[in-house]
């Protein structure tokens, strides 16, 4: 694991043998012979929060690179039939002339229009079921957007019954699936404008840093005005000025660049600090001695060294960009439809009358919680295990 | 300390130029113009308006004229007069609409950074004094929710339990009658009456992040020896905390206040849209979807340049409570 040039400076032999004679207590300092990823991954490994929070996030990005096969139907598929459907919950048992048997089933609704309120009203069904398995065939999709089939998780045995387990939306859509579906537009939209954050704060900082002096300075200011405009009001006048016209794919990279516009300046900080403490070290004046380039220096020798720092910030950037694209969806000048994200899916909940006839439109929301969360707890953890040197 | 002050105020100039410049670019950034979407508006009610009226209505709202001039006219109305020019589509110049909004943004990010400060310190300093403890969990488990949760969705959430439960629609600043009238006791009452639900809402996460930073910052401090020779000496464990620790610890919260109030400013945006405030958010979002050019850039410049005074308040405020910042860049 030690093949990449970083802490040099700290693993020197005679800290080893130092370590040795320390070593009279039970715990021997593993800093001495270990390489720094093993070491942080001992460290991270430790932090529960962190772990469980990786974890889950691992998950939801499996689930958003194959959301078909992860929800029990496809996002467009309506049925007028059941518009605002409440939760139909899962039975596990079923009463049968045989006796009570283990059969997964939903009670099918039976639902009338009432002309008073312009609702319909469900009533559940107590004889007519739906059987629920797993590994279904259902709507069908491309996995992976290539390979095509029609097999679900999980879902009704029949194919297109109606199965609404959190509920429908306005059109008779499951809103399950839907939340399944925003995961990928909102998790990879973090994912993006981080990466662009990250290119242009490495660069950017790294140039700050590594210069100093004037120019040092003037990306100092520049940095400290970005980050004394208010970030939302910005967002909201960039974002209003995307036609309404263009395609929606380029509205979600446009979206996505106009958050990093304002997401690169944190990242910035944090790389400049650290060139700037490193300028000095002899690994770095060696490097410049040798004749390497500035950015061979920058990229190749100080980089490596705090490659762990920068995936942590990275990982606490991420919830903000989520955030913020849910924020700037939900007052309607973000993503819009036919995109499937989590804020678009808010939009739904738009005034409170709505809400109160189907709390259940509220579930994205839940989502975002729970990713902006892990994310947090992930990023935690990787921080205090990124300098894997300190006590 | 003057030299300090002055060297802080003459960098703002710079940089509120730079804002009214980004204000101005972004808001002309789209295609077409306010007149354009008149003129598509008045068609899909069949009142075609020709290419002579178009004109005229152009030049008669000047933006037939380059974009740097109509910049210059902008800025420099605003500096000299206090003219925020004219909003095309509240036939009212923006400054009849921009002051009292503004002044509410100001009033609720003001009293959301009290609460921050009301509730985070006590909690943020019990946490890390009974660092462990249940109440330690207990705060730190809801902090972690209240940065996780979209304030925008709290305030939904807030608004559907009120209704849903007390039969009550929640939102705005003032009940009904208040809303126009001029201002008197009742109506501050009745603002304050209001006030309390976009304040939590706003507050809810720069006070996790708070309560964080105290925390953090504490446990730092306790552990050194000068708490332990204050101990040493008999002193009391109250008076100690207050008089040495804590004072440590809020130093870099004080740093970080201009950007809790940077976000405040930024949050209040969403939440008063979403919770209908009588503030500036609703208004320049209306601005920006019909393209009503000088309230649009009005508000973003009004809103950062209020961005900007709070980042040099609280830089004053540093180097007011921390002698080594005022020496090492006065």
């Amino acid at each position: 694991m030690s093949t990449l040039p970083f802490g040099q400076d700290r693993a020197l032999p005679d800290t080893a043998i130092e370590a040795d004679v320390d070593a009279s207590s039970a715990a021997i300092d593993r800093t001495a012979y270990e390489g720094q990823w093993s070491l942080i991954w001992r460290k991270f490994s430790r932090h529960k929060l962190g772990v469980a929070g990786g974890v889950v996030v691992i998950l939801l990005y499996i689930i958003a690179a194959a959301p078909d096969f992860f929800s029990p139907t496809g996002p467009e598929v309506y049925n007028p039939r059941y518009t605002y459907a409440p939760p139909q919950p899962i039975h596990f048992l079923l009463d049968t002339e045989e006796g009570v048997v283990f059969r997964p089933h939903v009670k099918a609704y039976n639902s009338v229009l009432d002309y008073d309120s312009g609702r319909r009203v469900f009533e559940t069904s107590e004889d007519e079921i739906h059987a629920v398995g797993m590994f279904v065939s259902g709507e069908p999709y491309r996995l992976f957007g290539l390979i095509p089939t029609d097999i679900h998780l999980f879902g009704t045995l029949e194919k297109d019954a109606p199965f609404y387990l959190v509920g429908a939306d306005r059109l008779g859509r499951d809103i399950l699936t839907r939340t399944i579906h925003g995961a990928r537009i909102s998790m990879t939209i973090g994912l993006i404008g981080v990466g662009l954050s990250l290119f242009f704060g490495i660069l950017i900082g790294g140039i700050s840093g590594y210069f100093g002096g004037v120019t040092d300075n003037v990306i100092q200011r520049l940095i400290e005005f970005i980050q004394s405009v208010p970030s939302i009001p910005l967002w909201i006048g960039l974002a209003a000025a995307i036609p309404l016209d263009t395609p929606p794919l380029q509205v979600y990279f446009m979206i996505t660049i106009i958050l990093s516009i304002i997401g690169w300046t944190g990242l910035a900080r944090v790389v400049r600090g650290r060139f700037l403490s490193m300028r000095g070290d002899d690994f770095v004046k060696a490097a410049r001695l040798d004749g390497a380039s500035t950015l061979r220096i920058l990229f190749r020798h100080m980089l490596p060294s705090f490659m762990s720092h920068i995936i942590a910030v990275v990982t606490l950037a991420i919830p903000s960009m989520i955030l913020a694209e849910t924020a700037l969806s939900y007052i309607g000048i973000g993503l819009r439809q036919p995109i499937v994200s989590w804020g678009v899916l808010l939009q739904e909940a738009q005034n409170v009358r709505t809400i109160a006839g189907a709390p259940w439109l509220m579930l994205p929301g839940a989502a975002v919680i729970i990713a902006v969360l892990s994310l947090n707890f992930l990023g935690d953890g990787l921080r205090d295990a990124a300098d894997p040197y300190q006590n | 300390m003057l030299r300090f002050v002055l060297r802080r105020i003459v960098y703002i100039i710079p940089t509120l130029i730079a804002v009214s410049l980004i204000s101005f670019f972004v808001i002309a950034l789209p295609p077409g113009d306010f007149v354009d979407r008149m003129a598509i508006e008045a068609a899909k009610k069949g009142d075609y308006m020709t290419g002579a009226e178009i004109e005229a209505l152009r030049s008669a709202y000047g933006l037939d004229q380059p974009l740097l001039t109509q910049y210059w006219r902008w800025i420099t109305d605003i500096v000299t007069r206090g003219d925020f020019g004219y909003s095309f589509s509240w036939q009212m110049p923006v400054s009849n609409l921009i002051w009292q909004r503004l002044g509410l943004t100001t009033i609720l990010s003001l009293a959301s950074l009290v609460f921050i400060w009301i509730v985070a310190i006590p909690i943020g300093i019990n946490s890390a004094v009974r660092r462990y403890s249940l109440q330690d969990y207990v705060f730190t488990t809801l902090g972690f929710f209240g940065v996780a949760v979209p304030n925008f969705l709290l305030a939904l959430v807030l608004m559907y339990v009120a209704y849903a439960h007390f039969g009550q629609a929640v939102g705005g600043l003032f009940s009904p009658q208040y809303i126009e009238a001029p201002w008197s006791i009742d109506r501050v009452l009745d603002l304050l009456g209001h006030l309390w639900i976009p304040m939590v809402v706003l507050g809810t996460a720069g006070t996790a992040s708070v309560i964080r930073t105290i925390r953090a910052n504490l446990i730092d401090e306790l552990p050194k020896p000068y708490v332990m020779a204050a101990r040493s000496k008999g002193m009391g464990e109250a008076r100690l905390l207050i008089k040495y620790p804590v004072r440590q610890a809020l130093n870099p919260f004080v740093s970080g206040m201009n950007d809790i109030f940077v976000d405040l400013v930024s949050g209040s945006t969403i939440v008063s849209i979403v919770l209908g405030l009588q503030t500036t958010g609703p208004l320049l979002l209306d601005a920006l979807k019909t393209q009503d050019m000088h309230m649009a850039a009005s508000f973003i410049l009004m809103l950062s340049v209020l961005g900007v005074i709070g980042t040099l308040v609280s830089d004053l405020l540093l180097a007011w409570l921390d002698p080594r910042i005022r020496y090492a860049q006065g």
